[in-house]
């Protein structure tokens, strides 16, 4: 009895070199192929068009002023108008919601990663929530942001009020990135520690945090960079769509880029929009640089097993 | 010996009396015999002591609802290698875990009956784990270094369990020279422990263990991902460490068991009325004993390869 062949399809069986040379290519696999190239070019393609565009539309803009002068309402005045007041703005509430929401969510994703017994309702009905958390649009965070902690709680239409309001909407972000990294780190990592006599806030503290670190912090950057972007909570927030100042406190009023940005665009005139896409240039390089900060902590800090 | 006060395996704030626990045994108990040795045995090692520092009696244990191992008992002698051997699924490396209480951290797990580290019940309610596992180390199947320096390595158990250490850097030597891996790492200290090998890398495990001093080493498999020479090496080092250290192996290698043991305990896997699968201990003598004249057919028929 001969061994079944492989090579039935195949011109010539008889010649054993021939059989292994390869057949032209496979129609379906062709075309599964120009499909995914397909898709790849049509998503690239609009990135780099909008990119060239905004770049090409906020040239002319694109110099110190945008940083260094404040935002205007007055044609008269735009030649020597920038963006100042909205970034600072931007960056007061980014560091606040880093302040806020890393410690929160970090060590929330550590429990539910390491303390937690999903046997338990509650800790699943946790889970389905935080999942569900991070699907809600944000719109909705700024109508709770504006009813609870600028109305009930006080904390009126303040940089404050928008950093919490933030921090909620990307703290889900944080909580499944974190326990991502956390569920990582091999079970035979915490079992040689256990296994010493390491009690787990020991094994936890020295062994799986400083594993999952890498993972921690490039999910936690790329959330941050996703608040920086929100504009649509900040709208019924209170933030201002332009001040001449620069908020200089918790409670200051304030205002940020995609606000700023929102409100140059919705002006009839060019010389608006030019500097809106200056701004939105200056909003994407911000996200570009933290999101390059993530992949080298990513890269520079992961471990291997 | 080490003597090991009422106290020292209990929470710290927490006063409490030890009742000696002394289940009576149930009717069908496995054959263990530790009687004198055989003179004509060739394999095994002669024990050298029957002081039992723990001793197993009746225990099983659950994950869930299901009955892994049922109704073991069996003493680990003093200074002694015990080596468990059995088919897989036999529960022998359940058992195994259940001896420094790794059981509670898999969800579910349960275990029913005694288990006494010189005369305490490990499972007492107020005997807290990690002074169990501080007494009694383990050593894994898949070498399990952590991501950190070689010299951080052997330093972690001493730093979490708060030793008193004079000098870090000669305890960190005399448990790597104890391992028989000081030679092969010390110009390389700093360097990660996942950059050895995979036989270093379960001496470092090794050195890891001996670090914080116990008094059992549980061992896992410990030459199942290894290469012949690191086995022999791991083996030679487990008759160095018999001398200060009980070690308890778990091993599918029924040679190594032979080559290293003093006692042996065999484990198999059987279906009971309710078709459940469960682990048993079919015999526990010495070593000797056991591979040449065991008392249960179905040792003699393990051994003698007609089955496993």
């Amino acid at each position: 009895m001969s061994a079944p062949t492989l090579t039935s399809t195949r011109p010539d069986p008889s010649a054993p070199g021939a059989a292994l040379t390869q057949r032209r290519s496979r129609p379906g696999d062709l075309a599964f192929r120009l499909a995914m190239q397909a898709c790849l070019v049509v998503a690239f393609g609009v990135l780099t068009g909008l990119l060239t565009w905004v770049l090409i539309k906020g040239w002319n803009r694109l110099d110190s002023r945008l940083w260094t002068e404040m935002p205007t309402g007055l044609t008269s005045r735009l030649d020597g108008a920038g963006v100042q007041s909205a970034l600072v703005g931007t960056l007061w509430i980014i560091s606040l919601v880093a302040v806020i929401c890393l410690p929160i969510g970090i060590l929330s994703a550590i429990y539910l990663e390491e303390y937690a017994d999903n046997t338990r309702w509650y800790n699943r009905l946790l889970e389905l929530n935080i999942q569900n958390l991070a699907g809600v649009p944000s719109i909705i965070f700024g109508i709770l942001g504006l009813g609870i902690i600028a109305r009930a709680l006080g904390f009126g239409f303040t940089i404050t009020t928008a950093a919490i309001v933030l921090s909620l909407l990307v703290l889900p972000v944080v909580i499944i990135a974190t326990r991502e990294a956390i569920r990582a780190v091999p079970q035979s990592i915490r079992q040689a520690s256990y296994a010493l006599g390491a009690t787990k806030w020991q094994t936890v503290s020295r062994q799986v945090l400083p594993s999952a670190v890498p993972g921690i912090a490039t999910g936690s950057i790329l959330a941050l960079s996703r608040a920086i972007g929100e504009a649509a909570p900040l709208i019924v927030l209170g933030a201002v769509t332009f001040i001449t100042f620069n908020p200089n406190g918790l409670d200051s009023a304030y205002t940020a880029l995609p606000i700023q940005i929102f409100t140059f665009i919705t002006r009839p005139q060019a010389e608006f929009t030019e500097l809106a896409a200056g701004a939105i240039v200056l909003l994407l390089a911000i996200v570009l640089a933290m999101n390059s900060i993530a992949i080298f902590v990513r890269n520079r800090f992961e471990k291997r097993w | 010996m080490v003597t090991v006060t009422s106290e020292q395996l209990h929470r710290p704030n927490h006063e409490s009396e030890v009742t000696p626990v002394n289940q009576p045994g149930t009717a069908s108990r496995p054959a263990v015999s530790i009687s004198a040795a055989n003179t004509t045995d060739t394999a095994g090692h002669q024990p050298t002591s029957t002081v039992p520092v723990m001793e197993l009696d009746g225990v099983s244990v659950f994950y869930g609802d299901y009955e892994a191992v049922r109704d073991t008992a069996m003493p680990i002698q003093e200074k002694q290698i015990t080596a468990m051997i059995g088919p897989s699924g036999c529960g022998k490396s359940t058992i195994l875990r259940a001896l420094n209480r790794m059981n509670d951290l898999i969800p579910g797990a349960r275990v029913a009956g005694s288990v006494t580290y010189h005369g305490q019940d490990l499972y007492a309610k107020d005997v807290d784990p990690i002074e169990v596992r501080r007494r009694i180390g383990m050593v894994f199947q898949k070498p399990n270094p952590f991501p950190k320096s070689i010299y951080d390595n052997v330093a972690y158990g001493p730093r979490v369990t708060g030793m008193k250490v004079d000098n870090m850097d000669d305890l960190v030597e005399k448990a790597l020279r104890d391992a028989a891996l000081w030679d092969e790492v010390k110009d390389k200290l700093k360097s990660s422990g996942l950059s050895l090998s995979g036989g270093q890398q379960q001496r470092l495990c090794i050195a890891r263990t001996i670090a914080v001093r116990p008094e059992i080493i549980l061992m896992d498999e410990p030459c199942s991902a290894l290469d012949p020479i690191a086995t022999a090496k791991i083996e030679d080092l487990m008759f160095e460490l018999a001398s200060d250290y009980t070690i308890v192996i778990v091993t599918h290698n029924m040679q190594q068991a032979a080559r290293v043991s003093h006692y042996t305990a065999f484990f198999t896997a059987e279906v009971d009325e309710k078709q459940e699968r469960h682990g048993r201990l079919v015999e526990f003598s010495q070593t000797g004993k056991l591979f040449t004249n065991p008392a249960d057919k179905r040792t003699e028929d393990y051994i003698t390869g007609r089955f496993g």
